[in-house]
């Protein structure tokens, strides 16, 4: 892609989840790696959203932190807006400070990412003091109105306590200081999980409407397919700490390649189900800390092979646009 | 008018009759309705959809059926019958045989339902020798047979392990053995699979789904999930503010709601199957317990309220095949 503001390459997290020393030595314990991300290259365009999509422990949010500089990749790089973030040829300290300045990230849970004992004002604040320090009071004051009115709360709610407001307004606080530094790249990890599907929709209006006026990108996270549909362009398909399938949302949900998107497609409830049944997967995702070997989804795919028992898939060029990580599909037997 | 009907004929009438519900909170501002005048019915085999938002007092609904509402909060006016035996005003040792017995459970998250420190096995046996006149051996025995009906592989084997052995979904099924495990005529499932992923939540979904066709249980399904609604329920009941504002068929509320809400409910659902440029919004929040206001609970979000919406509060009657109360709804 050329006008990419985001580029992963081949990134890798794995966590040091071992025993402790001596638990090791005395009941001979082996050291135990975690590998969250395992390999993970994607892009992202200026004003698109990537959705990420995938069941809890599949590494989704691994991604989102090691995009934002909360965790450091194992290996691999991670560019953004042209400055090396981390990795090979990683750019000075005030080189990769000014590039933090074009990303912010939404969490989950607004009851838990907001102070309880600030003011949303100072809330909404803080992250221009921190990072722009220079700012005169005035001025952040007069910003703090304008982040207010643009996420649809009223000037007069900075004075306001975070308990003060309910799930929804709160997660408009948040978006609020998210914007507050004018990021050019939001990552929204789960942004509408805590809330109800009437709250939700005013969100997910928001958030649409800010990325149409600021040109803004979104990386979504989310575990739920149909929000994610709603709200990408591109899609992609996270199982075990790398991605199954990416590829632009019209085409994965008409036309899903992987049998785990199948398998994820298949087991949504949807209003359109009224009454009826249907089959449902077996199996669970299996332990990360001894994945299978091979494709990681194939104790659970009724296609599986030999090869797939033996070999990682790559991402390949899938029918209809995006990238597929199945042999299977590669060798036509789907 | 039906809850004198079961009264005189307990064998033909429903399950589970709850009428004038409600459900009251002492607070040091006041008393708190948060159950106001909740009246349905479940038949036998039935699975009633209890759907709406956070604090809306579908929980509060459950929790007053199974007797299990905190202090200070009581059951301040209604009536609760049981296959026609009135349940809400038991003592405390009457209910407790009927729960587990008579009115299973099975809550949201598996592992708060389980205790830790006990092998699944030994909670499933308690339960077993608590409800039925079965000796050790023999409760053994069903525990296993519940364990594998519920689809635990290995159960011979699994019964002898704790909770924090088994995944998020098989903790789950161990909770419906659980609930299954005095064979009820009615269990009562709040969000039974909010707790799990996708995958997993359709299997749970079916199982329940499955173990109630075959055993002819009853099920009160409480969730938020409209998709989980649609392809469980045969009866869905909208609440919102502590009251119902519609109750029908399921596939009457979901594809031809009449109540703004419910209206409003569904087009803020975002599909997997449609594409829209925007969700519908319903503006606003639900009002808190403290101020609930005059007339129709709704009418601040409610882009068709009229003058007789603020003042007058409109009665839960019959539109077309579903019941809702909304003063447009009637012409």
């Amino acid at each position: 892609m050329t006008d990419a503001l985001l580029t992963l390459n081949d990134v890798a997290r794995t966590f040091d989840v071992s025993p402790p020393w001596l638990n090791r030595v005395l009941e001979r314990k082996p050291r135990a790696l975690l590998k969250a991300v395992d390999g993970v290259s994607l892009s992202i365009a200026r004003g698109e959203t990537l959705g990420l999509v995938g069941e809890s422990g599949c590494g989704k949010s691994t991604v989102a932190r090691l995009i934002v500089g909360l965790h450091a990749p194992t290996r691999g790089t991670i560019e953004f807006d042209g400055a090396m973030l981390a990795g090979a040829g990683q750019g000075a300290g005030a080189v990769q400070r000014a590039a933090r300045l074009g990303m912010q990230m939404i969490f989950q849970d607004p009851y838990a990412s907001l102070n309880p004992r600030w003011r949303v004002a100072d809330v909404i604040a803080e992250p221009i003091r921190a990072l722009a320090p220079a700012t005169s009071k005035a001025e952040i004051d007069t910003r703090v109105d304008e982040l207010l009115s643009q996420v649809g709360l009223a000037a007069a709610d900075g004075v306001k306590y975070p308990h003060q407001f309910s799930g929804g307004q709160r997660q408009r606080v948040s978006i609020a200081r998210a914007l507050s530094t004018q990021p050019r790249f939001l990552v929204c990890d789960e942004p509408t999980s805590a809330l109800d599907v009437s709250v939700q929709a005013q969100v997910l209006n928001l958030m649409r409407e800010l990325q149409r006026r600021m040109g803004l990108t979104y990386l979504f996270i989310s575990h739920n397919l149909a929000v994610v549909h709603h709200i990408a362009d591109r899609v992609g398909v996270m199982y075990l700490g790398r991605i199954a399938e990416l590829a632009p949302t019209r085409r994965l949900f008409a036309s899903p390649q992987h049998p785990y998107t199948r398998m994820l497609l298949a087991a949504v409830p949807d209003l359109a189900m009224t009454g009826k049944s249907r089959t449902a997967v077996a199996g669970e995702v299996p332990n990360p800390l001894a994945p299978p070997s091979g494709c990681t989804f194939h104790p659970r795919c009724p296609f599986a092979a030999d090869r797939c028992r033996r070999e990682v898939p790559g991402l390949k060029d899938a029918r209809g646009g995006g990238v597929v990580a199945c042999h299977a599909v590669e060798e036509n037997r789907l | 008018m039906t809850a004198a009907a079961a009264m005189s004929d307990p064998q033909t009438g429903p399950l589970l009759a709850v009428t004038h519900l409600c459900v009251e909170f002492p607070t040091r501002h006041g008393t708190l309705r948060a159950v106001h005048d909740v009246s349905f019915e479940i038949a036998p085999g039935e699975v009633l959809g209890v759907v709406g938002e956070s604090g809306a007092g579908k929980s509060l609904t459950g929790a007053a059926v199974i007797g299990l509402i905190d202090p200070p909060g009581r059951i301040a006016g209604g009536e609760i019958r049981l296959a026609g035996r009135r349940i809400d005003n038991l003592p405390y040792d009457a209910m407790r045989k009927i729960r587990g017995r008579e009115i299973g459970a099975v809550f949201q998250d598996p592992l708060t339902s389980l205790n830790p420190l006990y092998t699944i096995g030994a909670q499933l046996i308690e339960t077993i020798e608590t409800h039925l006149p079965l000796a050790s051996a023999a409760a053994r025995a069903r525990a296993i047979a519940l364990l594998e009906e519920v689809g635990i592989p290995a159960a011979a084997q699994r019964i002898d392990h704790y909770p924090h052995q088994f995944s998020g979904g098989m903790r789950q099924r161990v909770v419906i053995a659980l609930a299954l495990a005095a064979s009820p005529k009615l269990i009562i499932a709040d969000e039974p699979t909010t707790a799990l992923d996708v995958s997993i939540q359709a299997q749970i979904i079916q199982l329940l789904k499955g173990l109630c066709r075959d055993h002819g249980t009853a099920v009160m399904l409480i969730t938020h999930d409209m998709g989980v609604i649609a392809e469980t329920a045969d009866r869905v009941a909208v609440m919102y503010a502590g009251r119902i504002v519609e109750i029908g068929p399921v596939a009457d509320v979901i594809h031809r709601p009449v109540h703004p809400y419910t209206v409003g409910l569904m087009g803020s659902i975002p599909s997997i199957v449609e594409e829209r440029d925007r969700l519908t919004q319903i503006d606003g929040a639900m009002p808190r317990l403290d101020a609930v206001p005059d007339g129709c609970a709704y009418h601040p979000r409610c882009g068709r309220a009229v003058d007789r919406c603020r003042h007058e509060r409109p009665d839960l009657l019959p539109v077309g095949a579903t019941r809702a109360a909304c003063w447009l709804a009637r012409g």
